[in-house]
């Protein structure tokens, strides 16, 4: 094992289920267990695949500024957000580029947990801590005490309901619950990063183990980081890092839906605002190859023989059994339809613009616009 | 069947090799390449006709998360080609030394193989973690 790498609870749960790992990071994290990334792919599209997310950051706030110093961060409205609920959401810089893609639950009134990019984690406590009020909330970073697993698929809500309680069948989607079992604070919330229905479980990192062994026990498969990738792709989720990163904003990336310009005042919101006026100048587009080959992050996207992106994320989709990707790409080029060519290791292969997401739980109503 | 069979020869590069009387022989790769590989989702093979060099590149694999160079184990000109693998590239997890085979050469000289590894050398270059 290389020098350095953080565990999560599970670790030695993976290494008994002979989990191949691999560094993500700074955490030494499963990618596949022996059933491979295709198998778990289909078993969360099918069934319910469990993931240990324990990775991720896990960053409490309270206290009375708690949820003004978040208003001012996020581009979510925070004073709005009911008690119980949660929300994808941005942290962005002055000048608009994204720090870090969210989920925002307000727990109470006066108590938050936001759920951040385990890249990204040092870097949103620092931007808290830098614009906090002479009399600031209490900022509580829960990641090394908890464990996060992700619940995915067609029966995972049923599996967890049957797990822990009834009353979380009630769960609205990013809906979020507190209750106790054993004597332990457990999180649960109807969120997921793979575009089935699901539940996400927080629980203090002593209950990793009997948490993971009950869900395996009622048939839930274990999935790594690759079919994480695969399925968040399918599903037209961006991956901070490589579909956003400090360079780009919300609007470039086709979510613009997440920042809310209505509300009077966050981080990035003038730019935002003038950027939303102009319009943008390049767009993130979903592509779907033509020619029988696979895009992979770091291609160049190709129009009459120049480059005019770079592909942000690509594989082959499981699920779709089609080889698709995303890239920015000058707006005049982004139109549905359009033919593009990715550089695949020397040789232009055609790709075409999709709509996103590539795939969807429920098949799409006509009147609901990209 | 055994996961390195006997009748094979091996490269260090995980190719296999099943040399045949009538001066052909047939090229995979082994159980331990698929396995690192993990789920195969597309192999670019040379066409029928190209020439092939001993351990030179004669293709691409590519997995899910990553593409790999395949080597050819020995010299030959490619007379068939399994098409079948296009559309069913998973056949080679599956089935690597059956189904899996992707290649048939002419080979151009068969003294060439005294430079692969039998089953025997190559289980032990894999070591205690191959299996």
């Amino acid at each position: 094992m290389p020098p350095g790498l953080k565990r999560t609870p599970l670790y030695t749960t993976h290494l008994n289920l002979n989990a191949k790992m691999v560094p993500f990071a700074g955490w030494d994290m499963p990618v596949s267990y022996p059933s491979g990334i295709i198998a778990e792919h289909r078993a969360v599209r099918s069934s319910t695949g469990i993931f240990d997310v324990s990775h991720m950051g896990r960053l409490e706030l309270r206290g009375s500024a708690a949820c003004s110093l978040l208003d001012k961060v996020l581009t979510v409205d925070t004073p709005r957000l009911p008690v119980g609920r949660g929300r994808y959401t941005f942290v962005l810089r002055e000048d608009g580029g994204i720090l870090d893609d969210c989920i925002v639950y307000k727990l109470g009134p006066e108590r938050f947990l936001l759920i951040c990019n385990a890249s990204r984690r040092d870097d949103v406590v620092n931007w808290l801590v830098q614009w906090m009020p002479p009399e600031p909330p209490k900022l509580i970073d829960r990641t090394e005490g908890t464990v996060m697993i992700a619940c995915q698929g067609p029966t995972a809500r049923d599996t967890v309901v049957g797990l822990l309680d009834s009353d979380l069948d009630n769960l609205m989607p990013f809906g979020c619950s507190e209750l106790d079992v054993a004597g332990k604070r457990i999180l649960a919330a109807r969120t997921g990063y793979t575009g089935e229905d699901g539940m996400e479980i927080i629980a203090p990192a002593e209950m990793s183990n009997i948490l993971w062994e009950r869900l395996r026990e009622k048939g839930a498969t274990p999935c790594g980081l690759g079919a994480r990738d695969t399925l968040r792709l399918e599903a037209g989720l961006r991956l901070y890092g490589q579909d956003m990163d400090t360079s780009t904003n919300p609007l470039e990336a086709g979510l613009a839906r997440f920042v809310d310009l209505s509300k009077a005042s966050f981080i990035g919101r003038d730019v935002l605002l003038m950027t939303n006026e102009r319009g943008v100048t390049r767009k993130l587009i979903g592509f779907e190859m033509v020619g029988h080959s696979i895009p992979r992050h770091g291609y160049a996207i190709l129009h009459e023989g120049q480059q005019v992106g770079t592909v942000s994320s690509g594989s082959y989709a499981p699920t779709l059994n089609k080889n698709i990707g995303m890239g920015y790409v000058p707006t005049a080029l982004s139109a549905l339809g359009a033919t593009l060519f990715v550089d695949v290791r020397g040789r232009p292969v055609e790709a075409m613009v999709v709509r996103m997401p590539f795939y969807s739980r429920t098949p799409p109503v006509a009147s609901v616009r990209r | 069947m055994s996961l390195y069979p006997t009748d094979l020869q091996y490269s260090k590069e995980h190719e296999w090799l099943r040399v045949t009387n009538d001066g052909t022989a047939i090229v995979g790769i082994t159980h331990y390449a698929q396995q690192q590989l993990g789920d195969i989702v597309y192999i670019d093979l040379p066409p029928v006709g190209a020439t092939v060099e001993q351990f030179k590149k004669m293709g691409e694999i590519e997995s899910v998360k990553a593409v790999s160079e395949l080597f050819a184990p020995a010299s030959g000109e490619v007379l068939e080609v399994n098409e079948g693998l296009l559309n069913a590239p998973e056949a080679v997890n599956k089935d690597p030394y059956g189904k899996g085979w992707m290649v048939r050469v002419r080979l151009k000289d068969k003294g060439e193989t005294t430079r692969l590894l039998d089953a025997q050398a190559y289980q032990a270059m894999l070591g205690p973690t191959g299996h």
